[in-house]
């Protein structure tokens, strides 16, 4: 980031004369093409970006009913209600664990299948097509499929458990396994994300250090450990930072396959203002969801990024 | 024994290969095969669904799936509101984007450096934060269930301003100082100059955008209740819980929402793989 505000351009303002009145007039002059250029993307970003969070923020101050001319001020009671109130600590719950495993299971995997297929031959670069084409599918698609896949009476996986002579299991209508379930079908989808991530990371590193180590009489497992995973530690960084903040937000996956339940072990954050915001409307009581949605984003990300540079420094 | 050795790791060399491509085999057949599924389904019909559920093709053929899509859904209307949403937003962030871009990355003017950061901060505001205070502006604008209301909120967005920042930042300035020698202004080096050196930038952009839209579930889910407003995923996630009930239909809409996507992958896959490996680079 710092590299883009350091770009030199001095050489274009010289052009514009050396007396102090006519610099002033260049200046002039340059200001107003640039508000023309980014007018566009700067009203829609103010208009549907900065100002709504800033209104959010102001309704979950607020019993707010939509279109009402007299809007309740409640301070900080949604937030009081919202820490006192079961659903949203399940929820939490819920998005913990989902994001926790996904993202653990996602990036192990996706590493190692990232070091199977770092060659550049046809058949790897079919393979990584292959397990790429998964994250660019919408996941309503993924998670109908998947729904149907699992289903006890019409499902290949119910129907292959039964050749094997197990009664199909209904995943996901199982208190237990339908969490599992949909943990699996993320770690599915994302793994190729992760992978393609890896890959670019991993063929960045020179080979120069790999050589070094293997001179020094590094074994395999040394090299991982000691060459290739700290050269890829802000692949590996942003890897899971990226994995972590889309995890937290999941709806979609649980809206389509279980719409949060049963019994609500699957309702994620999201899902729950979703029901909040736009089944029961409850204004203001959602957006105090999206503020605590937001903030516990911003400790993750942060304790991300001071845990690998707690390592940097080792 | 030093042979015996050296077989020794030959042979556990050997092992190691096949293991790793057993483990490969097994990925793809993972990944492959709900698709797969997916499309046969789309070709069953529910007595045979019901009947071989093992069967991974189907028994005997149908197209009543097919033929259920446009009967049982507004089918068309669905894919149609599902182009114009995802194309027209694409178009108009690809230009908004790279207006944007081309002044942070080639204007010199006040405040351009917190323009940039202010762009930058809002890819780490999560987009629920401004679903409901957005949903209410749209209430009172008469957004909701309209076209402008899907689009006109979403036609720029902050990482395509920052990917095409950081391109046209690459293209040396030596060209567009020659251009204005010849008494080029910007809007003229911005179009005949810029743009099109930045061909696969924007195409990267595009593709990441236009991809993202015509997945999005939650957006036109909130925006549109009308029938005759929902895009595909929103059309097929509500009709999936409400109406239709006949697996092959779902799984025939979830087959031609996905073509569109599976067909411009095999042909641009490079572009798909850009977007998410640029991600990575930031």
């Amino acid at each position: 980031m710092s590299a883009a505000v350091t770009h030199p351009e001095s050489s274009r303002l010289s052009r514009g004369g050396s007396g102090a009145t006519k610099g002033r007039r260049v200046y002039k002059r340059r200001l107003s093409p640039a508000l023309l250029f980014m007018a566009p993307s700067a009203i829609i970003l103010g208009a549907f970006v900065f100002w709504p969070i800033i209104q959010s923020l102001y309704y979950s101050f607020f019993n707010w009913t939509i279109g009402a001319v007299d809007q309740q001020w409640v301070g900080f009671g949604n937030y009081i209600e919202l820490f006192h109130d079961p659903r949203f600590w399940n929820a939490l719950g819920v998005t913990l664990i989902f994001t926790i495993s996904t993202v653990a299971i996602v990036v192990v995997i996706g590493f190692m299948v990232a070091l199977l297929l770092l060659r550049e031959t046809l058949i790897t670069r079919i393979i990584r097509s292959v397990f790429f084409f998964p994250t660019i599918v919408s996941l309503v698609s993924i998670g109908l499929v998947w729904k149907f896949l699992l289903d006890p009476s019409i499902g290949l996986v119910g129907g292959l458990t039964q050749l094997l002579g197990i009664t199909p299991v209904a995943w996901l209508q199982s208190t237990h396994l339908a969490l599992p379930s949909v943990i699996f079908v993320a770690v599915w989808r994302n793994v190729g994300f992760a992978m393609v991530l890896f890959v670019a990371g991993l063929k960045g590193v020179p080979v120069e250090r790999y050589e070094a180590a293997r001179l020094d009489g590094a074994n395999d497992r040394q090299v991982t450990a000691f060459v290739t995973l700290p050269s890829i530690r802000p692949t590996l960084l942003f890897t899971t930072l990226i994995l972590t903040i889309q995890s937290f937000q999941v709806f979609d996956l649980v809206y389509v396959m279980t719409g949060g339940g049963p019994l609500f072990v699957t309702d994620s954050l999201v899902n729950e203002l979703y029901r909040e915001g736009f089944v029961n409307f409850r204004t203001g009581y959602a957006s105090a969801i999206s503020w605590v949605l937001f903030a516990i984003i911003m400790i993750i990300s942060a304790l991300q990024l001071r845990f690998f540079r707690y390592n940097d420094v080792d | 024994m030093s042979t015996s050795a050296a077989r020794l790791t030959r042979t556990t060399a050997g092992f190691a290969a096949v293991f790793k491509w057993i483990l490969l085999g097994i990925g793809v057949v993972l990944a492959l095969v709900p698709f797969i599924w997916m499309v046969s389904g789309s070709f069953r019909g529910e007595a045979d669904l019901f009947g071989n559920p093992a069967s991974l093709f189907p028994t005997s053929w149908t197209l009543h799936g097919y033929i259920g899509v446009w009967q049982q859904l507004p089918f068309l209307r669905l894919l149609l509101n599902s182009f114009i949403f995802a194309g027209v937003t694409t178009t108009l962030c690809l230009l908004f984007d790279s207006l944007t871009a081309y002044a942070l990355a080639r204007l010199r003017f006040r405040g351009r450096t917190v323009a940039f950061v202010l762009v930058i901060a809002t890819l780490m505001v999560p987009f629920q934060v401004t679903l409901i205070p957005v949903f209410i502006e749209l209430f009172h604008l008469n957004w909701l269930n309209t076209y402008q209301g899907l689009i006109i909120p979403r036609a720029t967005s902050a990482f395509g301003i920052f990917l095409l920042r950081q391109f046209f930042i690459s293209i040396p300035t030596e060209l567009d100082e020659a251009a204005r020698i010849d008494g080029a202004g910007h809007l003229r080096i911005y179009w005949t100059i810029i743009m099109p050196l930045a061909k696969p930038a924007l195409a990267t952009v595009a593709i990441l955008n236009f991809v993202n839209l015509w997945n999005d579930l939650l957006w036109p889910l909130v925006i549109t209740s009308s029938p005759d407003m929902l895009t595909l995923p929103a059309g097929l996630t509500l009709f999936g819980g409400q109406h239709v009930t006949d697996h092959a239909v779902l799984l025939a809409g979830a087959t031609i929402s996905l073509l569109p996507i599976a067909i411009g992958f095999f042909f641009a896959q490079k572009y798909f793989v850009a977007g998410v490996a640029t991600t990575g680079l930031k």
